[in-house]
């Protein structure tokens, strides 16, 4: 049994067809980075995963069953936080207020659910965050306190959108080698999107690049190179490597959504 | 000099202690989901009800009531829009000239408007305080059994959805809770100064703590506290009762910042 599979999947937002006809399979335990330039469609396959998103033809797979919304067998990290975070809450507060939230009744947390929140953080190894203030961590803790919550209850498969979003590339690093250990360890399927690749290198099994409604999965040999790329994209790609780094070119822009010359937040 | 001698302050310390332990627990998820501005336009919604309803002969209580639930359902359709606070504003300011317009027509109850606007809560009867503690009893219930989603969804809505909870109708049960607690609270405070018990005990309550449940807890406390002690100084200086409720929630507020966060 696969841990996602997609058989001829399209899925249309409003009127543009985000993807068509994508057939894929990721198998349990693996570590797959999610590419693509943006709009081209990662958050909305996370979405259609989770059940937020329809599909409008084909059939997904998730775990052998089809996508249902609140599986508890998928831990999740979202990209987009509409609401900032409220100064007067812990770090194990915000986990436990997340723990079983979508029950109905009283949120007190129980001693059960309190060990399972302390597990899942010294798992990640922020045991020390749970007793300090959301507001007052840096991007790369509360980027870890997030997949700390992404693996309370132990599950399946981990969705991470985009979260090496605004951080150095030391504290990128650093993420990208806890999820390599989760996944080991756990054995979970992981799809971690990202602006670009670099950063992935070396720890991920498979890279999948989604562009023009259409994806390529496979190593990051067999996928990243001139002749794939350029037959995902429609449009002259190179890649050129250098230093263990890879650069994907091509005329019509940086397909990595990522540009030399754009400037990053650093965390503190 | 014994305070309880008057069935007129028996009766106000009771009121008062219902309506600030419900102003305190909704106040907490009001400042935390930051839809303060939605809790002040539904009671001023609440005056035109009131008024409305005199005109019609009817309890202003009930007007009230029904007009602020109607409006609760109003801003939980209107949604999260970007424009919201503006509509939200355009209906309150509305609600008001309506609520003036309703007493033009009504001339026999002079001190009505100011009652209805800052709160009257000397002059509670003992039927009241029964019809508040009624109220007070379904709002707190329907809060608890809502109060573990809302939680998880105002902390952090896009993975609550991810989760199950259904965002829109947990917002609109939500705000029917509101509006039930506002129209407790304009008993007692008034249209105007609703804010000052429901919101400045809660954002103090949130500054000063970093759980859940003691948030919660304090937030209580400290509105129950700001209505003793405000019933008490008013029995003392005869100043008028509503303005020490905001006094002293000010003054909680802006002793809650002496903690570095």
């Amino acid at each position: 049994m696969s841990a996602i599979a997609f058989d001829g999947v399209s899925i249309t937002l409003g009127d543009r067809a985000v993807l068509a006809d994508v057939s894929l399979a990721i198998a349990p335990g693996e570590f797959v980075g999610v590419l693509g330039p943006n709009g081209a469609g990662k958050t909305t396959m996370m979405r259609a995963i989770l059940g937020l998103t329809p599909v409008s033809g084909g059939r997904i797979e998730v775990l052998g069953a089809p996508p249902r919304r609140g599986n508890p067998a998928i831990g999740y990290v979202p990209q987009f936080r509409r609401t900032p975070l409220p100064p007067g809450i812990t770090g194990e507060e915000l986990l436990l207020s997340a723990h079983r939230g979508e029950r109905w009744g009283f949120p007190l947390a129980s001693a059960s659910d309190r060990t399972a929140v302390a597990e899942a953080l010294a798992r990640v190894g922020a045991a020390d965050l749970a007793r300090r203030s959301v507001a007052q961590l840096s991007g790369g803790e509360r980027q870890r306190l997030f997949i700390a919550q992404a693996v309370v209850g132990r599950p399946q498969l981990l969705l991470l959108d985009e979260p090496l979003i605004s951080l150095d590339p030391a504290r990128q690093r650093a993420i990208v080698e806890l999820v390599r250990g989760l996944s080991r360890e756990l054995g979970v399927a992981v799809l971690f999107s990202a602006h670009e690749v670099n950063p992935l290198l070396g720890a991920i099994d498979k890279v999948l690049y989604l562009g023009g409604g259409r994806a390529a999965i496979g190593t990051v040999d067999q996928v990243v190179n001139d002749k794939v790329l350029t037959a995902l994209y429609r449009t002259p790609v190179r890649v050129i490597r250098a230093d263990g780094h890879v650069f994907v070119h091509s005329e019509a822009g940086a397909l990595d959504g990522h540009d030399p010359h754009d400037h990053h937040e650093h965390a503190h | 000099m014994d305070i309880f001698a008057y069935e007129f302050m028996r009766n106000a310390f009771a009121a008062s202690t219902i309506v600030a332990v419900v102003a305190g627990a909704i106040g907490y998820f009001l400042v935390l989901r930051g839809e303060t501005f939605a809790g002040h336009a539904l009671s001023h919604v609440g005056f035109a009800g009131a008024t409305g309803a005199v005109l019609l002969g009817l309890s202003p209580f009930v007007g009230l009531t029904a007009f602020t639930l109607l409006a609760g359902l109003g801003i939980s359709v209107v949604g999260q829009r970007a424009n919201r606070d503006v509509a939200i504003g355009i209906v309150l300011t509305l609600s008001l000239g309506l609520g003036l317009l309703f007493l033009h027509f009504y001339t026999a109850y002079a001190g009505m408007a100011t009652s209805l606007l800052f709160g009257n809560v000397l002059g509670i009867g003992q039927q009241t305080v029964w019809l508040l503690l009624g109220m007070a009893a379904v709002t707190l219930a329907g809060l608890a059994l809502i109060s573990r989603p809302l939680l998880f969804a105002s902390l952090q809505p896009e993975l609550a959805e991810a989760r199950g909870v259904p965002l829109r109708r947990l917002s609109a049960l939500f705000m029917l809770i509101v509006a039930l607690a506002t129209a407790q609270a304009i008993q007692i405070v008034g249209v105007l100064l609703v804010f000052a018990l429901m919101v400045a005990p809660a954002a103090a309550a949130l500054r000063l703590t970093r759980r859940f449940l003691s948030g919660f807890l304090l937030a209580i406390g400290l509105a129950v506290g700001i209505a003793w002690l405000s019933l008490l100084l008013a029995y003392v200086t005869d100043w008028p009762t509503s303005f020490w409720i905001t006094g002293l929630g000010g003054l909680a507020y802006a002793l809650s910042h002496l903690r570095r966060l």
